[in-house]
């Protein structure tokens, strides 16, 4: 039984805007063990996001306010570090990945220069920056590592911008990857190629991940917990397969069901009726 | 546990305008702003309809008194006197009047002009935006002030002259914003269901365009007005702008000039006059921009 | 890159085209008579107006009056009014005075501008970005004149500075140092008066520009990945905010040489703005057109290279 690296305790985040307050996450409780693939699932708007970014304060305050709720990263309180702190954190020890790979990387810098700041920042014991670029570019799969990574972000297909995004978070050698929406910006085709990316990754280096996704799809073989978000509220969560058999919720139920069979006889494809789920 | 959302303090306004008004009236300062911008008009208005019925007030802006003349700030004349014994203080009030009506009209010939050329610009498009275009750009390298001075000193100064040639330099930016406008509202789905109903080039063109191009051109006129305020002050201070007697916030600064060193009064006061007008406006513009502005990036 | 550059170069061009044209155009506003000298002074005979009508051209059609007036400009026979020089040579002899005067006002604008501006994002909604921004609109709303009066007024009279023309009288007795230093303090005070409403306009820009960058996605990512903020902003924000800086060549340029008609005149600076408004009193409008030709063309000119130095600073366009 692999030690717990994170706990999320009752964790309550409100946005505060001009004319009303929303509560996006409401009492999200759960654990991560270290190597585990933990996926959060839930459709825009419910809070899974919010949820991954505030576990190293990236949340924007205001308007965003963390009302209550302990976040624990190997025994230390996230919500009491100081800036420092947190900047150790950040990257070093729970690197993201985010869902548009073509704005995400900063259009002036090459991407070398890029992931070099970075493992300049968490691995000041590295003498040759460079030669660990490289080696990072070719563990992702990017072919020529060498000469791409004198390259511009949008020289660079989505798929490739994506995989620089992987490597410059894994450089820095973290805990935990948090993959928000990874492959939704992208091709169906590219979509696996980066899910398989990151599965063999995961493989190799042994970094527990958090996969946040509205899409069921591409959680079967990749997460072996899995949480169910609707509404800022955690409802249900348990192991992959078993969650998969046997749905306890009626969200989770409708959202297995959406998953577009192959086989399927139905016409139509499935959609989710919020208001019944509300009134449930 | 919260099982409900808490109640809003206050709900929102339904339409885009109550929406903007409500974020314009948010902003001290540009309420602060407004305000004197309204009483300035107030001033002007009051000063236009004395002048009409012959009524000066507080002293009569053109009346001349050689024995009072250089006279510093006192309990008669509040701003002092200048060389020709006329009371500051009434020529300022006066001369109100002038560059609010200069800023405001031109203003709105600029808007005219403005429109039209954008609207045919982004309506048309291909060659005939190509070429309106150029041409903006081309009228936009030339430096304003010069060129509004040349042109008034060749058609002669007179308020009507000011006016027209203000306006007919300071259009293109107008022009570009509506262009914009026209060229994504052009293909825009909701532009082509009214033309699928039927609808005729004009009606599209003023009910559903020009109205969401409305709140960036108000912005771009509100901006306008102390352009052309400040550009009518330098030229009545180089003696092109409206001519004397008749009281100008400049010309008082231009007669000021010969008694630099012994009447301070006769710089300082205009000036601050035309930066709180100036002012005034600008503070006006720039929150009713931040309200209008549709922050779609705003959560 | 180089068919950026031609193409920009074509346009330019074509821009200058409609410039001489707009230019042309102050020649047909003199409503029926650009006699300097009135159009019923009985002092004037017919015959002096007649072969004043034949030299300038005015009694043939527009276009054709254009194309003599544009040969006559380009091959430096086109004439003052006022004293029959040809006009290029009394603008060129005011170019090297005017240019250091507004690239000094230029190069203010921008840097006291980018300053300010990244100063008022860093602090941006709480007190010194206010202070800043208050600040700022304020010197937007100042008259130039009137400004450069009451400066005038205080250094002559409280600290008996000499401010006119570009050097003190007798200062060609001073050693070098001194004859430098009066000549650039006798550019700066223009310069530094002319650039105010600059300084004010690029700070709320390049502010608005930082803000507005600070909310891409590549600033989360450079903050996810544990830079400090100082570095976020500086290294990541602010290198793609400029951009303001460089469009700001494109809109200042003008409102300075304009500006600077009046300023030039208040401290008798013998530039092209000190011309122009003599030009304007004699209606002397050879040189007028001219002026405002060769102006615009500056302008254009100036605008190009700012393309061109969006190239330098952004790689996207670089690589098109």
């Amino acid at each position: 039984m692999s030690k717990t690296i994170l706990q999320v305790r009752d964790l309550c985040i409100d946005f505060i805007l001009e004319d009303r307050t929303i509560e996006a996450v409401k009492g999200a409780t759960f654990d991560l063990a270290a190597g585990e693939t933990l996926a959060i699932v839930g459709e825009s708007g419910s809070g899974k996001s919010v949820t991954a970014l505030a576990l190293t304060r990236l949340l924007p305050v205001p308007p965003a306010e963390i009302k209550r709720g302990e976040i624990l990263f190997d025994g230390a309180d996230v919500m009491k570090m100081t800036a420092s702190q947190l900047r150790k954190l950040r990257g070093g020890k729970i690197a993201y990945i985010f869902q548009e790979p073509s704005t995400s990387l900063n259009p002036v810098y090459t991407v070398r220069s890029q992931i070099a700041e970075a493992v300049r920042l968490h691995r000041p014991d590295v003498t040759d920056v460079d030669a660990e670029v490289v080696r990072w570019l070719d563990a992702v799969g990017i072919v020529d590592a060498a000469k791409r990574m004198h390259d511009y972000p949008h020289q660079l297909s989505g798929g490739m911008q994506q995989r620089v995004m992987i490597a410059m978070a894994l450089a820095c050698q973290p805990d935990i990857l948090v993959a928000d929406e990874p492959t939704t910006a992208l091709d169906v085709t590219i979509q696996a190629q980066i899910m398989d990316l990151l599965s063999s990754l995961k493989e190799r280096f042994g970094m527990a991940v958090i996969l946040i996704t509205h899409n069921f799809g591409i959680v079967s073989g990749f997460a072996s917990r899995v949480l169910v978000m609707y509404r800022g509220k955690i409802v249900e969560q348990g192991p992959t397969a078993e969650i998969l058999r046997a749905p306890k919720h009626a969200y989770t139920r409708a959202l297995i069901d959406c998953i577009p069979q192959l086989d399927s006889k139905d016409k139509r494809l499935k959609t989710i009726d919020h208001a019944a789920l509300d009134a449930a | 546990m919260i099982t409900t959302a808490p109640e809003p303090v206050e709900t929102a306004p339904a339409t885009p305008g109550g929406r903007a008004w409500r974020r314009f009236r948010a902003d001290k300062v540009g309420v602060a702003a407004l305000v004197m911008v309204a009483i300035l008009a107030v001033i002007a208005l009051v000063f236009f309809v004395l002048d009409r019925l012959g009524i000066p007030f507080p002293m009569d802006p053109d009346a001349t008194n050689l024995e009072r003349k250089l006279l510093p700030p006192n309990s008669v004349n509040w701003l002092g006197t200048d060389n020709l014994g006329r009371d500051v203080f009434s020529r300022i009030l006066n001369g109100t009047y002038i560059s609010l009506t200069v800023g405001f009209v031109a203003v709105f010939v600029s808007l005219f002009i403005g429109v039209v050329v954008g609207a045919v610009s982004g309506y048309f498009g291909k060659w005939v935006d190509n070429v309106i275009m150029r041409a903006v750009d081309a009228l936009m390298c030339f430096p304003t002030f010069f060129l509004i001075l040349t042109a008034v000193a060749l058609l002669g100064p007179s308020i009507f002259n000011i006016i027209f040639v203000i306006g007919l330099v300071s259009w293109t930016g107008t022009a570009r914003l509506v262009r914009a406008e026209f060229l994504t509202l052009r293909e825009s789905s909701y532009v082509q269901a009214a033309r699928a109903l039927g609808q005729r080039g004009w009606k599209i063109i003023f009910c559903h365009i020009l109205p969401n191009a409305a709140a960036p051109i108000l912005v771009t006129a509100v901006l306008g007005v102390p352009e052309a305020i400040l550009a009518e002050a330098g030229l009545s201070f180089l003696g092109f702008g409206v001519q004397p007697p008749q009281a100008t916030w400049g010309n008082i600064i231009a007669d000021g000039k010969t008694y630099i060193l012994d009447a301070w009064w006769l710089i300082l006061f205009p000036g601050l006059a035309i930066l709180l007008a100036a002012l005034s406006f600008y503070l006006t513009g720039d929150a009713l921009r931040q309200a209008v502005e549709t922050r779609s990036e705003r959560q | 890159m180089t068919t950026f550059v031609v193409r920009r170069l074509l346009l330019s061009l074509v821009l200058l085209f409609f410039i001489s044209v707009i230019s042309f155009f102050i020649v047909t506003l003199t409503p029926g008579s650009p006699y300097p000298w009135g159009e019923l002074n009985p002092k004037v005979s017919e015959e002096v107006k007649r072969v004043f009508r034949e030299k300038f051209h005015l009694d043939r059609p527009l276009h054709e009056q254009y194309a003599f007036i544009m040969r006559d400009l380009f091959t430096g026979n086109l004439r003052s009014i006022k004293d029959e020089r040809p006009v290029l040579e009394k603008i060129a002899e005011r170019l090297p005075a005017t240019l250091v005067l507004n690239l000094g006002a230029l190069a203010l604008s921008l840097s006291f501008g980018l300053m300010l501006g990244v100063y008022g994002a860093r602090h941006a909604g709480r007190a010194p970005d206010v202070i800043t921004s208050i600040a700022a609109f304020i010197f937007i709303a100042l008259p130039g004149f009137w400004v450069s009066y009451l400066v005038a007024i205080a250094l002559v009279n409280w600290a008996a500075v000499p401010i006119l023309g570009t050097h003190t009288i007798g200062v060609a007795f001073a050693n070098g140092a001194q004859v430098f230093l009066d000549r650039w303090w006798h550019v700066m005070m223009p310069a530094s008066i002319l650039a105010i409403g600059g300084i004010a306009v690029q700070s709320r820009f390049i502010r608005a520009s930082m803000i507005e960058t600070l909310r891409e996605d590549y600033i989360r990512t450079a903050r996810a990945k544990g830079l400090d903020e100082n570095t976020v902003f500086f290294r990541h924000a602010l290198r793609n905010s400029i951009r303001p800086l460089i469009t700001g060549i494109g809109m200042l340029l003008p409102a300075l040489i304009g500006g600077a008609v009046i300023i030039e005149n208040i401290f008798a600076y013998p530039g092209m703005g000190r011309l122009g408004y003599e030009a304007v009193l004699e209606r002397d409008y050879p040189t007028l057109v001219a002026l405002n030709f060769v102006t615009a063309a500056l302008v254009l000119l100036g605008n190009l290279l700012a393309d061109l130095l969006y190239a330098v600073v952004d790689p996207r366009v670089r690589l098109e």
